[in-house]
């Protein structure tokens, strides 16, 4: 009979299955495992895998280690269009240390294309969103982790960073800037 | 309590008078929020298109925390509950497990429903459908919450309640039907997504009553997506049993095969609940193991169970129409299919727009590294329209112009508008849902007032084609928005002012099912379907593509590591 009434035959578990069906099974269950194993195989080949890296902070721990990197390596200060905020160049392979809080994300770091350095997000408030443009690399922002991230430049230019979580009335405003030389 | 039972003269189903009240109820339950959560959505699409930009910011995060809650979480919920009592109580003939409790349950529901909506019309309440902590509401917004889902918890029950008293007072043979079973696996994934998911918002509201201190952002998030993506499931496993009914309503199809279905239902179970992983993969904290291993559902166990039923349901309906004498070509069946019967065009249109728009985008961004391409983009909700909207809504459209006149006993006016409606609301969309996905894969934010950053003085600027696709999503929202708010009219009049029809014959005692003896040569060979297995074979081919174009896309950005 009909999906809307009891199977018609009582023992249904023992009727073969339909040729055609069973090779859609067959086709779709390898489809499966080859997506399944290429998020592995990423991991071992591929160059764009989050870290690991995670530590417990708080707001005041995270905020004094931003303010080292800033007070050692600052360049300039921003102009008015860059909020005033510190522009900051750290060396290469450094941790830098970036603050999301509401409605920055601050300060504005210069790096060298090609080069790592280590990037350690956290937020001082609500969650906030890093949302990397134009590149489109997008990361959640917790308070009270810091994120570790290897991140490595591979091309030259003025990107921003936009806020992707929603943190309140301003939220549209939360745009920062990076710079890669 | 005692009962009655109405055999409807159109349907043949025997309806138990309490089941049937409650039944009646959660579906205009559900019809209302549908409403509130549609002329929000009208409010949040001026808003998002640039070229309009309506509301101002406090009053768009207010309308989009309206138009979430009253959409994913109390529409959908309510008509669930409407399909929970009707694939037990209807479907195996019997009465309702404790209707009294039933009442109680529902009329909690309700409140609950009411209780949040006006905690976020007060204003103090934006914190979106997802309230992530530290972001506090008012402390009823939550606890509408959670009454609503303790009244849904308690309908899950009846249901099970309700299956042990067909098989005790036996009025049905052998196992229960596919539907009912895919009903089953609906309730069961609901009573885990309430009792592991929405369990979070207890703490949550101690938390805004200033009893707890502080709520971990990452834990709420972990906890909470277990409620917030798995009730996601419910509504597939919800919906693919209304495929399969609607299936076996328009064309008396049997299921290909009784096993592979149900199985596929049971590899629901197992692995849907996994997904709460796709919306940590962007998340610090948590390993790329535990990552993989969840956000693929366990290898993909639950995807392949999708991919199943995404050949099954057309499948059956192919041999349903070969053996009607459809039998010329690969696609006769297909063709000469009921294109005017909006239970069927909306039950296909659900179909293919969520395998290929819903299935194929959630497969890729699930993909644990491809998710930052896309993460908080306005990609994920053009993702969710294709499945939320086009699979479950357009679904549950579709069975209630089958519920009209039997449930509800009247007759559907404004027919000519029913042809047309499933391709209005439908098709308007796909396009919304590919021009959301579009402007996603170019960076635009979800749940963002304004695109343009005015005040901002870093602003950025999206490239010319992110404005356009905003544009278009706010047209062909427009268009969807007049195919759905017609849908809720017609089916409002149709209840109120549509032709009576007649009740049936009203009895005090249940007639069980009875089932025609198996025809032993007839059902051992039914026709191939070499049209469905060629569809299903393009839709694969669209997904790998899709799939490796954007490990490619990935592959150009910086290195991380």
């Amino acid at each position: 009979m009909s999906a809307i009434l009891p199977p018609s035959e009582r023992i249904w578990w023992k009727q073969s299955i339909d040729k055609l069906e069973f090779t859609w099974i067959a086709i779709a269950l390898v489809w499966s495992l080859v997506m399944f194993a290429m998020m592995i195989w990423w991991h071992i080949y591929g160059n764009q895998n989050l870290a690991n890296e995670t530590y417990k902070t708080t707001k005041e721990m995270f905020a004094a280690k931003a303010q080292a990197v800033v007070d050692q390596y600052t360049v300039r200060t921003g102009t008015e269009a860059e909020k005033g905020f510190p522009v900051v160049a750290p060396p290469a392979g450094s941790d830098i240390y970036l603050i999301g809080r509401l409605w920055d994300w601050w300060p504005i770091y210069e790096l060298e294309k090609d080069k790592t350095y280590k990037l350690h997000l956290s937020a001082m408030d609500y969650m906030h969103g890093f949302s990397l443009q134009p590149q489109n690399i997008n990361i959640q922002v917790h308070p009270n982790y810091d994120h570790v991230i290897k991140i490595t430049p591979n091309q030259s230019g003025t990107y921003s960073i936009v806020c992707n979580e929603y943190c309140g009335i301003g939220h549209h405003t939360m745009v920062g800037r990076l710079y890669v030389k | 309590m005692a009962t009655t039972y109405r055999i409807c003269p159109r349907s043949g189903l025997q309806f138990d008078t309490q089941a049937e009240k409650l039944m009646r109820f959660h579906a205009v339950a559900g019809v209302l929020s549908l409403l509130v959560g549609g002329i929000m959505a009208l409010g949040v699409i001026l808003t998002r298109w640039p070229a309009v930009k309506l509301l101002e910011a406090d009053t768009f995060y207010m309308v989009l925390t309206a138009h979430g809650i009253d959409m994913l979480i109390f529409w959908i919920i309510f008509f669930e509950m409407a399909v929970l009592i009707f694939a037990s109580s209807t479907l195996l003939r019997c009465r309702l497990a404790t209707p009294k409790l039933a009442w109680a349950a529902s009329v909690l529901m309700a409140i609950g429903a009411i209780m949040t909506n006006v905690a976020i019309f007060q204003g103090e309440s934006s914190v979106m459908f997802t309230s992530y902590v530290p972001m506090m509401a008012q402390p009823h917004f939550y606890l509408g919450l959670i009454l609503f889902a303790v009244g849904a918890l308690i309908i899950c029950f009846i249901f099970l309640g309700t299956l042990v008293v067909a098989k005790a007072e036996k009025t049905y043979e052998g196992s229960i039907p596919l539907v009912t079973f895919g009903a089953l696996t609906a309730c069961i994934i609901a009573i885990f997504t309430i009792a592991g998911g929405a369990i979070i918002l207890i703490p949550t509201l101690l938390w805004s009553l200033g009893y707890i201190r502080e709520i971990d952002s990452l834990m709420y998030r972990v906890v909470w997506w277990a409620m917030g993506h798995s009730s996601q499931q419910i509504n597939v496993a919800a919906h693919v049993a209304i495929w399969y009914a609607i299936a076996a309503i328009v064309f008396g199809a049997k299921p290909m095969s009784e096993k592979v279905s149900r199985s596929a239902y049971f590899l629901y179970i197992l692995f849907l609940q996994l997904a709460c992983a796709h919306h940590l993969l962007s998340d610090p904290g948590l390993g790329s193991e535990w990552k993989i291993v969840n956000t693929s559902y366990f290898m993909y166990f639950a995807v392949l169970a999708s991919m199943i039923h995404g050949m099954t349901v057309p499948g059956a309906i192919e041999q349903a129409q070969r053996l009607k004498g459809y039998n010329k070509g690969l696609f006769e069946w297909l063709r000469k299919a009921p294109w005017g019967n909006p239970a069927f065009s909306s039950m296909f249109l659900s179909l293919v727009g969520f395998g290929f728009l819903g299935g194929i985008s959630g497969v890729m961004m699930g993909a644990e590294q491809l998710n930052m391409l896309i993460h908080n983009t306005i990609y994920v909700p053009g993702h969710f329209h294709a499945t939320v909207v086009i699979g479950t809504t357009l679904a549950f459209m579709g069975l209630t112009y089958f519920l009209v006149p039997v449930l509800f006993k009247r007759e559907v006016l404004f027919p000519g508008f029913a042809k047309i409606q499933p391709y209005l609301f439908g098709l308007a969309m796909y396009v919304v849902a590919l021009v959301m996905m579009g402007a996603g894969t170019l960076g635009v934010s979800r749940r963002h007032w304004d695109m343009a950053f005015a005040g901002a003085p870093m602003a950025y600027e999206w490239p010319g084609a992110a404005y356009l696709m905003m544009g278009l999503t706010g047209i062909f929202s427009c268009i969807a928005i007049v195919g759905g708010g017609g849908w809720i009219l017609q089916i409002v009049l149709s209840i109120l002012f549509g032709k009576k029809l007649e009740d049936g014959e009203m009895r005090s005692t249940p007639i069980p099912l009875t089932l025609p003896a198996p025809t032993p040569g007839g059902a051992a060979h039914p026709p191939a379907t070499p049209g469905t297995l060629v569809l299903a074979l393009i839709f694969l081919t669209a997904f790998i593509l899709y799939y490796f174009v954007n490990w490619k896309y990935l592959s150009s950005l910086w290195g991380l590591a």
